[in-house]
């Protein structure tokens, strides 16, 4: 989230799409209610299911899944048309004015160097047109043809009202009455706050979905604002602290870059990571990631991590491809590349696409290590469960270990919210029979694999046996242990340089803020983010203080928000060019002639002038991006395409199938399905009475949930007679499943491109494990791509057929 | 449940208690407000666990209400309808979390022959004590709102408790201490009546013309009450009874033994007969309904000859 879930009380308007923050964040979306209930803030929902969310929202609309693009890009000409944008922030805060290279464009469904062989672009036309003095070249009035706002203009042209309808099978009417509702939240008094969550990450455009809404945020000036931001609701309890923490395959923590392969030293690392900035004046933050960088090179290696060595920076792994992502590692595993696979708190067995792949697999490993406190299916992929799990043991050779971990409320450690705030936990009981702590066992693991490298030598024992390793029991490391190490030390005294008798940062003490890092080895730091949250004042993610100077929803002195505290990011542009709060009402910092002072640790240096600095420190032009340059695969402006598997062909650009720039592999490729076998465009989502796969464990909740089922519409159950509550067969190109049908009103066909196209739901959380009934989940019938990003799987839209079966057992 | 001697009662079943003062404002009142809530069951979860109540794992049969109704375990159970708004064209998922409506003036109670197995506090809520209840199942039958189920294992009668012993020590109901968007709210009945006022401007001037709140006036008015965005359809709610009232067979029932007291000659042959009907199934047809009211009738007239 950019700003928190305790903020959502300030908005004046909330829009849920892409998640359904009323059915899987039940408890945050109290602070919906909150704002509805004290603000008079309406709740806009767009869904292609009426949700549990949309029981309770002011306005719904429906839509097909994976058409979001469209729907917004649609929004934001509309506001340009009706002249509902915050003019003063866009022009000063976005790159609205800045110019783009010749030779950029944008034609058919493609951006400019589109190579179709390898499914990627030479993103180098993708660039700001820069001066003579190396900063980018600006149109104040924005009347220049190769301005961003000017492409932007041109781009979404195509996405009229009739368009959008015509893709999203969203009615005009109500589609121009929601444009209406957001472009109100243009004036400076008004905020609209975006929250979403799977239901725009889980696609084959996912990382665009979220950023068309951003960039309507941006037009509307409700980016760093009290009640605005873009706000991930994160799908785990510490799933944010997972990404955080760096447990990508490509990045370390604190968002740093995993070396690749061609980066060969230190230096050559750094070199394409310098940030000059780009505007006059601007920060560009990541000038210090050589500091970060370093100091997380020193946290890993300790003293072998020497200024000589370049800081141990040749122990790091360097990637020769792209990624690790599941999705490469699992058809990895597939071709026979894989022997063991450690799977901790991770059932891929129902949370990857293309179950039958999975399982073959899973099935050519030679070991598989399970951790979880739960018995998971992944741990019995192997065991015949007729229906439920058609396989034969005797042919699957895999050692399965299955390692017995604790739990949240059995250990002590911090979770990270959708809020970015570290909350320290306690254990609540002791963990049952053999269970460990995933610490534990991980440092049973080295333990023995240091040793083995001690005798035995190897190929490159240098990682392994040099890393710091400065526990008060090596064999149990303890949370107050490593949340030190992550918040980061000082390794040797620094001086000040004018006076050597001024110390500047003590040996031994802890490191109060990131700013404070170094890149000379004097200071150590596991994740720069989390600096600030264990100091030498102590453990700041346990602080339960419900004090809220200014009734702002902050709550400054609970927990520890990352970073530096701060509650909502890029809180500088809350206030207009000269400081003061855009909205006095809604003031979170402002400028008092000398300094940034306020409610929030503000978003910029403290003494940064406001006409001299922008707001978007990160950025080395200090604004945000309408246009993201080279930075995203598949193109800096989003556009509208398909899901791999789509009812429909992409109506702008007829020739191309799904994303264009995200990667699929030949053989996932040859198993999509088409409309003319499997008719329906199908979906997957949680329920409210289940937690993923964990809570079928718990018998209460398999009571209030207790079996698999699917939801279609009753004009599609009255087509196929199918009877409420009876069974069904759902098929894809990749696989079977039997499911109950609910069929309701609340799931309606919709007529896209003049076909009525039948949306289906399919809801996750059953397996072959716990206390609920037997049952599916819906991965094993989902594609086997990913977002052209992050590689996050298609789960919210493919192809499926329904049938009226008369179950499992005799069908 | 609570013991009968750790707080005030205003009425007890079959006995001529009265109370020495009624103390009104100490009347409690759970709110439910419909428009907030979003059928999460968190309710239905923490009903299981506070009360210690396990039920079976079901099937699904096509909707989201699980179980498929109340059961001797299931105390409270969130029923969806959905409903097409004729005047707005608009979808409306209905969510009411249904249970015991602890009347002001209880049909159960006033049913129940078996003494002190059914008392209401002066707090005003229902409750009923186990080892007093005698599993006729009269309470099925004096409850206008088809609330309390006999347990087919030990056969007494069970509800919602209103969390009574969680409210004698000054908690709120398990139910709503759990709800996550403060769609449950607890509270002295005047404080709810209040808060649900500042509801219901809210809901208006959201286009919801007839919101109202539930507290029907034919049971005396209730200690769980709703807000609604249709209060002029409450049947709209899986059936919220327009105007819930007590049958007259229980209230001429309760005449009966107002006025001649339990040794009436009439009695065995009531009993016999009120016990047959009810404790068959739960709901008593229209026809056996009035043939029971004619028997009473006849008993009582018979027991005024004694």
């Amino acid at each position: 989230m950019t700003n928190s879930w305790t903020d959502i009380k300030n908005t004046d308007l909330v829009i849920i799409m892409g998640g359904n923050a009323a059915e899987a964040h039940p408890c945050g979306f109290k602070w919906v209610t909150e704002a509805k209930a004290q603000r008079g803030a309406k709740l806009i929902v767009v869904d292609p299911r009426f949700t549990r969310s949309a029981a309770v929202a002011d306005f719904y609309a429906p839509i097909r899944q994976g058409t979001d693009i469209a729907f917004l890009l649609g929004v934001i000409r509309y506001c340009i048309e009706n002249d509902k944008v915050q003019h003063d922030y866009m022009r000063a805060f976005t790159n609205a004015p800045y110019l783009v290279k010749e030779g950029f464009s944008y034609q058919d469904g493609l951006f400019s160097g589109y190579d179709e062989a390898k499914r990627d672009y030479d993103r180098s036309s993708w660039e700001y047109e820069l001066g003579p003095d190396g900063y980018v070249q600006v149109d104040e009035t924005l009347q220049h043809p190769r301005s961003v706002y000017q492409l932007l203009k041109k781009h979404v042209a195509a996405y009229t009202p009739e368009m959008v309808e015509r893709i999203c099978g969203t009615p005009k009417d109500k589609y121009l009455a929601i444009c209406k509702m957001i472009s109100e939240c243009s004036a400076r008094d008004k905020t609209m706050t975006s929250m979403y969550a799977l239901g725009w990450t889980q696609h084959s455009k996912g990382a665009q979905n979220i950023r068309t809404m951003a960039m309507v945020q941006l037009l509307l000036g409700n980016i760093g604002v009290r009640g605005g931001g873009m706000n991930a609701l994160r799908g785990h309890s510490n799933i944010q602290g997972l990404t955080d923490i760096g447990l990508m395959s490509d990045l370390i923590p604190g968002y740093l870059a995993i070396p690749k392969d061609r980066e060969v030293d230190f230096s050559t690392y750094m070199s394409t990571r310098g940030f000059k900035p780009l505007r006059p004046n601007q920060m560009s933050y990541w000038q210090n990631y050589r500091k970060f960088m370093v100091s997380f090179l020193k946290s890993m290696w300790g003293p072998a991590a020497t200024a000589e060595n370049d800081f141990a920076y040749q122990w790091l792994p360097k990637l020769d491809v792209a990624g690790y992502d599941m999705l490469r590692t699992f058809d990895l595993m597939h071709q026979g590349k894989v022997n063991g696979y450690f799977c901790q708190g991770f059932n891929p067995l129902l949370s990857a696409p293309n179950r039958g792949k999975i399982t073959a697999s899973l099935s050519k490993l030679k070991f598989l290590v399970v951790m979880d406190p739960l018995q998971t299916e992944t741990s019995r992929f192997w065991k015949d469960e007729g229906v439920h799990n058609d396989v034969k043991p005797e042919s699957i050779q895999t050692e399965v270990f299955e390692l017995p971990t604790t739990c949240f409320a059995e250990d002590e450690g911090s979770l990270v919210s959708s809020s970015r705030w570290l909350q320290w936990h306690w254990p609540g009981q002791e963990p049952p029979g053999e269970a460990k702590t995933d610490a534990w066992i991980m440092a049973q693991l080295h333990m023995r694999l240091r040793e083995l490298y001690r005798k035995e030598g190897g190929a490159f024992p240098d990682p392994i046996v040099n890393l710091h390793w400065p526990y008060r029991d090596p064999q149990d490391p303890q949370p107050d242990e490593v949340a030190k190490e992550l918040n980061g030390y000082v390794v040797s005294t620094v001086t000040d340089p004018a006076d050597p008798n001024k110390v500047l940062l003590e040996k031994g003490k802890q490191v109060e803020s990131f700013g404070l890092l170094r890149d000379d080895g004097s200071t150590a730091c596991g994740c720069w983010i989390y600096t600030g949250s264990w100091t030498e004042r102590g453990n700041m993610m346990a602080r339960r203080d419900t004090s809220d100077p200014g009734n702002t929803g902050a709550y400054s002195n609970w927990a520890f928000s990352w970073p530096a505290n701060r509650r909502i990011l890029y809180n500088r542009a809350s206030a207009d060019l000269d400081g003061k709060p855009w909205d006095p009402k809604r003031k979170l910092i402002e400028w008092n002639g000398t300094a940034w002072t306020g409610y929030d640790v503000p978003d910029i240096a403290p003494t940064a002038k406001p006409r001299d600095v922008g707001p978007f420190i990160m950025n080395p032009e200090g604004s945000a991006r309408l246009f993201s340059r080279g930075l995203m695969r598949d193109g800096p402006f989003p556009a509208h395409y398909e899901p791999f598997e789509s009812p429909v062909v992409n109506v702008l650009a007829p020739k191309i199938r799904g994303n264009p720039a995200a990667r699929i592999f030949k053989d996932d490729l040859a198993a999509l399905g088409t409309s003319d076998k499997f008719p329906y465009a199908a979906t997957s989502y949680r329920l409210t009475e289940h937690f993923h796969f964990w809570t079928k464990h718990v018998w209460v909740n398999a009571v209030l949930q207790p079996e698999f089922f699917v939801e279609i519409s009753e004009q599609l159950a009255a087509e196929k007679n199918i009877q409420k509550g009876g069974w069904v067969k759902v098929s894809s190109n990749r696989g079977t499943v039997y499911a109950k049908a609910v069929v309701t009103k609340r799931i309606k066909p919709l007529i896209c491109d003049g076909k009525t196209i039948h949306v289906v739901g399919i809801p996750l959380h059953w397996g072959f494990t716990g206390a609920a009934r037997k049952g599916f989940g819906p991965n094993s019938l989902t594609p086997f791509v990913g977002d052209a990003n992050t590689d996050t799987p298609e789960f919210k839209a493919f192809l499926v057929n329904v049938e009226p079966s008369n179950g499992p057992a005799v069908s | 449940m609570a013991g009968l001697q750790s707080q005030d009662f205003a009425r007890i079943s079959a006995t001529n208690f009265r109370p020495p003062d009624v103390r009104h404002d100490f009347e409690v009142a759970k709110l439910i407000d419909v428009s907030k809530c979003i059928g999460c069951k968190a309710c239905q979860s923490a009903c299981l666990e506070w009360n210690n109540l396990r039920e079976e794992v079901g099937i699904n049969r096509g909707v989201y209400d699980n179980p498929h109704d109340l059961t001797p375990n299931t105390w409270t159970l969130m029923r969806f309808t959905e409903w097409e708004n004729p005047q707005s064209g608009n979808l409306e998922w209905l969510i009411r979390k249904d249970g015991c409506m602890h009347c002001a003036d209880p049909g159960c109670l006033k049913a129940c022959p078996s003494p002190g197995a059914i008392v209401q506090y002066n707090n005003g809520i229902v409750d009923f004590v186990s080892e007093h209840c005698i599993g006729c199942g009269y309470c099925v039958k004096g409850c206008p709102f088809n609330i309390p189920r006999i347990s087919q294992a030990d056969h007494k009668a069970y509800k919602c408790t209103l969390c009574s012993d969680r409210v004698s020590v000054g908690q709120a109901p398990a139910c709503a201490k759990a709800c996550p968007t403060g769609a449950i709210v607890f509270g002295t009945k005047k404080a709810m009546l209040d808060y649900a006022q500042t509801r219901l401007t809210d809901l208006k001037s959201r286009g919801f013309k007839n919101a109202g709140i539930y507290d029907p006036p034919g049971v005396g008015g209730t200690h769980v009450m709703y807000v609604l965005q249709h209060a002029d359809q409450p049947q709209l709610y899986a059936g919220l009874p327009q105007n819930p009232r007590i049958s007259q067979v229980v209230e001429l029932w309760k005449g009966l033994t107002k006025y001649a007291g339990m040794a009436a000659v009439g009695f065995a042959a009531a009993f016999a007969f009120v016990h047959a009907t009810v404790a068959r199934r739960n709901d008593v047809s229209r026809a056996e309904d009035r043939e029971a009211e004619h028997l009473i009738d006849e008993e009582a007239a018979r027991g005024r000859k004694a």
